[in-house]
Order: structure tokens, then C-alpha cells, then sequence
């Protein structure tokens, strides 16, 4: 009977990888059989600081990819930026260390029945769990173009294997530091045109799937997107992650971007009136 | 395998184990059944429902804090008929124990809300939110005020009849709780929930503003255990044949049997579930082991415990 992320599991996991790549931490956990039921979208939230932490939250992090090693089995891929406490502390932990996780949670990006053009888009490590959306798409027969944003050139998550499952990549910072300058949102109009995009993959910041849903606002091309609201729980029970969405009848829903998210359709999300008093704005 | 007695009872309603979620912490049940069965807990507090539909504070919604968080999440919910729609008959299909918490930003409203729920089945008691933090008027949180205190509980009691045991949810936010808690017994209450969120406020230093949308929050986890056992122990001396459901940042067994010694009948648990969905059935098996190593045979053996008369030394 229980429907609310059905597939999840609490279990205490050992990493198994951890390397700096660029600003962020590549983190491999290894789940066993747990990879099967993962899918591009969805989620992981991790204790942080140790039995005598005084962080009682889970951090949530995207799982970036699974996949299955000889060596260790079914792990899931973390790209972490070790920006807060709780980020800092699980990318100090050697390989071998076990964390508890609750996973996989949240939806995940649905997946055409037919094969469509697609493009992605990421900013800043946002971009992490669109490789491993791209080789699902890409086994389903999609074209994939990826579009990466970033502030500046050490902000871009891109690892070589993860461009060979695109068909073009293209970067966009905003100092120049690393290929085009100027926002990843620019080339957006004119791909869609000259590449017949079907449906635009997005996964960043707010700011960015708000200006991406502006731009596929009275089109045909379905934006789904990856939305990012501090959350305490991850779980649906909490309360605090809630966006905006208006409903058919045209009334507002607040709803959890925890469990009706972390993908949701970028159409539906009332991007301006996020943070603010939905009775204010009705 | 245990032959410790671990029920509990608020008036004439009867629970196996102490244990309950705590409102607004498990929304209604859904969310936690994906980790342990529902009905192997004490009961189940839902989140406090209002008349209508409320779509709460804007965002951001919370706040980490040092061994807590603040929380402004402003009473977010259906409204009570979609709630005895479709939430009440999903939780009595579970067949756990249902503990409903009604808000009111009027008495009346209040009361209204105990005429829907009078004839519903299924419900083992009702938990009156009076002190919910929340609100965009500090007026409004009833449980500061002795006076509104108690003209909602008597027109819950008035509207309920003498079947269903009334709860009567605080603040420790008050200079006198213990007349508080008289008052809304004296107004027929049949138990007390202690403690409701402390209010807090976090400065983000990049805006230089208050963090949360709604500027100040409701403070909870372990950071406020100590004013939850100070606030059971105090209104506990004062009023012991009243039994206390206790919550305030309980996240292991001990911390639960130290609310309980303290006066406790029952402990909530809220925050701890945010970070760990388990935490509900860890800390029960904590208990019931912890009681047994200290040699209790009955749970009711352990209430108030702490209140015990000092023995003489001859």
C-alpha cells in the first residue's frame, strides 16, 4: 500500500571511492542490489558527522550514476561539492568508511517511449546526474546534446566518459574561463529550433530552470527539471522543501519537491512566486 | 519475548507502547510506512489539521541548527474534510492508533473541528494544537494566554462530549506553565503534550536578514530536551494524576525514559524521524530494553519516577 518511494531502503554503506575532481568529490558508495531500482533523478540522503554529530539532518545528494563493478558490486556515484559542514565532513571520509543512506528517493526523469531529441542542460555540478540520464537516453535510441553552465571554468563537472555518451557538449562560463561566455540559457531558443528538441533535461540552479521554463513557455518542448529546495527530512514528512505548482483548476499547490520532486514539469512550477506567501500573490 | 507490561493510557484511551510520532512529524503515516508498520508503534500523531486548506509559509522553510533545527512551516495542510477522507480511513486500514491534532486560528474553529471528528471512527484521542509558533500573529498562540487556553479546550470538551480524551498541546514559551496547564485541565482536558517548538530566529549573514520566509521558527531537536524534561518535571509535580504525552528532541531510548521519569505517560518523537526514518522503532526497542535493565516491570512503574520521595538511610 505504501506508494511514497516505494523503492527505498536504509542501509549502512561503505565507500568505496573518493577522489577530487575539479572543485567536487567523486564519491562511490557501494548498495549491492540496491543500483537496480536507482534511476536518473532520483536521490540519496546520507547522515553526516558521526555517531556524536550535532548535524541531525541527512544531506541529499543526486545520484549521479550506477553501475556494476566486479570488484564491488553495485555502487551508486556522488558528485559532491564540499561547500557546508555536513558536505565537508562525508568528503573527508577515507575509502572504507560506512555511512548510513536512505535510497533511492524522489522521482526520476521519465524516459520518451519514442525516441525524441534531447537536450540537457546543467549548471554547476547540477550537471552530474544528466551523464548517466544521457546513456539511458541514448540506449533508447534519443540524440543528446548537452548544454554545461557554470560561474567559472573549476564550477564545470564534466569527466571525459561522460561526453562520450553525448553526441555534442557545449560549455558556457561566465567569466570565459572555459568555452563559450556568457549563460548556458542563451543557445537555448535557437537549438531548440535548429535541433527540433522535443524535451529539454535540466538540472541546477533555481534561477537557471526558472529562465529554461520561461524559454519553453508556449512551445511544445516539455521541460523536466531537477528543482533544488533545502529540505530537513527527504522523506515527505517534514514539510519544508514545498514549491509552488499550480494545478489544472488553476489553484496553487504547495508540494514537497522531496517526494512530488525532485524531477517535476518545469511548465507546472510557479517559478515567481517561489519563497514567497502564496496567499499574498493569488 | 519481553514480559514488561509497555502499554500506556490518556483517559480512557489505551496504546501498547509509549511511543508516537509526533504531529507535524509524520505527516499522516504514508511517508514513515515505506520503513517500519505503523501499527507496531504507540500511535500515530497526525500533522495538526485545520478547517480548510492552508498553504503555509513561503519558503525557505527551515534552518539547521546546533543539535536542532528551526522549522516555519505554518500549519500546511488539506483542511479537516479531505483529511477524514482520505487520510483517517488509510491509517485505520494500517490499523494503527490514530492520535488527530486540530489548529484553530479561532476558538470557534476549534470547535468546529471537534464537532467533524465527534463521529469519526477509528480515533483514539484528539491532541489540541494551542501553541503552534507559527502563525503570522503571536496573539494567536492560544497556549501563551491562560485565558484563550482554556476557552478553546471547553469548547473542544463542550462540542466532543466525555468520549474522546482531549490533549491539550503547549508552549513552553509561557512565564507560568504549570497555570496554564491547570487552567486547560480545569476546562477538561484530559492530558497535556509538552513541549511544542521553542521560538527562534537564525541571521543568514550573506542577506543580513532573517533566514526564514516566515523570519522567525519553531526550534526543535535535541538542543531543547532539557527545557521538555524541566517543562514534564514542573507540570508533572504540580498535576500528577494528569498524564503528559512528552516530546522535545528525544532520539535514543534514554532520551525517551528521561521524559518519562520526569512524568511522562508517553513520548512523541518528531525531529529524530527527520533524520532517521528508523527512529521511531530504534527508540522503542531502546526503551523497552532500557526499562528491563533497570528493572522495571511495568512501564506505569517508571512515570514520574523521578519524583520519588527520598529514601531514608538508618
Amino acid at each position: 500500500m505504501a506508494a511514497i518511494n516505494k523503492n527505498a531502503a536504509q542501509l549502512q554503506a561503505t565507500i568505496v571511492g573518493n577522489k577530487l575532481v575539479g572543485q567536487y568529490h567523486q564519491i562511490l558508495i557501494s548498495v549491492g542490489d540496491l543500483i537496480n531500482v536507482c534511476k536518473p533523478g532520483n536521490f540519496v540522503a546520507i547522515s553526516v558527522g558521526g555517531p556524536s554529530s550535532k548535524m541531525v539532518l541527512r544531506r541529499a545528494f543526486a545520484i549521479s550514476r550506477v553501475s556494476h563493478s566486479s570488484s564491488f558490486g553495485g555502487t551508486m556515484e556522488l558528485i559532491v561539492a564540499p561547500f557546508g559542514q555536513g558536505s565537508k565532513w562525508l568528503c573527508s571520509l577515507p575509502e572504507g568508511s560506512e555511512v548510513d543512506i536512505v535510497a533511492p528517493l524522489g522521482t526520476a526523469f521519465g524516459i520518451p517511449t519514442e525516441p525524441v531529441q534531447a537536450l540537457l542542460v546543467g549548471g554547476g555540478y547540477g550537471s552530474a546526474p544528466l551523464f548517466g540520464l544521457a546513456e539511458v537516453l541514448k540506449s533508447r535510441g534519443c540524440r543528446v546534446d548537452m548544454l554545461l553552465g557554470a560561474s567559472t571554468s573549476s564550477k564545470i563537472y564534466a569527466p571525459m566518459e561522460g561526453k562520450r555518451s553525448v553526441n555534442s557538449l557545449r560549455i558556457y562560463t561566465e567569466d570565459g574561463s572555459m568555452g563559450h561566455t556568457g549563460r548556458v540559457t542563451e543557445p537555448i531558443p535557437e537549438l531548440i529550433s535548429d535541433l527540433g528538441i522535443g524535451v529539454i533535461y535540466s538540472c541546477g540552479p533555481m534561477a537557471m530552470l526558472a529562465a529554461i521554463s520561461a524559454i519553453t513557455k508556449d512551445t511544445d518542448v516539455v521541460h523536466q527539471c531537477a528543482v533544488e529546495e533545502s529540505m530537513a527530512c527527504g522523506i515527505g514528512i517534514c514539510m519544508t522543501c514545498v514549491l509552488p505548482l499550480r494545478n489544472a483548476d488553476n489553484s496553487i499547490s504547495m508540494v514537497r519537491s522531496c517526494i512530488d520532486g525532485p524531477v517535476m514539469d518545469g511548465a507546472d512550477v510557479m517559478w515567481d512566486l517561489v519563497g514567497k506567501n502564496p496567499l499574498v500573490q493569488q | 519475548m519481553s514480559a514488561i507490561d509497555f502499554s500506556t493510557t490518556f483517559g480512557n484511551a489505551w496504546f501498547p507502547s509509549p511511543i508516537f510520532t509526533a504531529s507535524g512529524c509524520a505527516s499522516s503515516g504514508k511517508e514513515l510506512s515505506q520503513f517500519f508498520d505503523l501499527k507496531d508503534i504507540g500511535a500515530v500523531v497526525t500533522k495538526s489539521i485545520m478547517n480548510k486548506e492552508r498553504l503555509g509559509r513561503p519558503t525557505p522553510r527551515m534552518a539547521e541548527t546546533p543539535s536542532g533545527m528551526l522549522n516555519s512551516i505554518g500549519l500546511q495542510g488539506p483542511g479537516i474534510d479531505v483529511f477524514l477522507e482520505k487520510d483517517v480511513p488509510w491509517l485505520v486500514a494500517q490499523k494503527a492508533r490514530i492520535v488527530v491534532s486540530i489548529a484553530g486560528e479561532t476558538v470557534e474553529e476549534y470547535s468546529t473541528l471537534a464537532r467533524k471528528l465527534r463521529s469519526v471512527a477509528g480515533i483514539s484521542a484528539i491532541e489540541v494544537n494551542i501553541s503552534c509558533p507559527n502563525v503570522e500573529n503571536r496573539g494567536l498562540v492560544f497556549a501563551c494566554d491562560p485565558d484563550a487556553s482554556r476557552r478553546v479546550i471547553d469548547g473542544v470538551r463542550r462540542t466532543i462530549g466525555g468520549e474522546l480524551p482531549i490533549i491539550a498541546k503547549l508552549s513552553p514559551d509561557v512565564t507560568d506553565l504549570v497555570s496554564i496547564a491547570r487552567g486547560v485541565v480545569d476546562a477538561g482536558a484530559d492530558g497535556l503534550a509538552l513541549i511544542n517548538t521553542v521560538l527562534g530566529m537564525v541571521i543568514n549573514l550573506d542577506t543580513m536578514r532573517p533566514h526564514l520566509g516566515g523570519k522567525t521558527g519553531g526550534l526543535s531537536g535535541p538542543a531543547i530536551r532539557p527545557i521538555a524534561v524541566r517543562a514534564i518535571y514542573q507540570v508533572h509535580a504540580a498535576l500528577p494524576k494528569v498524564p503528559i504525552l512528552g516530546m522535545g528532541g528525544v532520539a535514543s531510548g534514554r532520551d525517551a525514559l528521561e521524559l518519562i521519569v520526569a512524568g511522562a505517560s508517553g513520548v512523541s518523537i518528531g525531529t529524530a524521524s527527520f533524520g532517521n526514518p528508523t527512529a521511531i522503532p530504534q527508540i522503542q526497542n531502546e526503551l523497552k530494553k532500557l526499562l528491563e535493565e533497570k528493572g522495571f516491570t511495568q512501564l506505569k512503574d517508571a512515570i514520574g519516577y523521578a519524583h520519588r520521595e527520598e529514601q531514608s538511610h538508618e
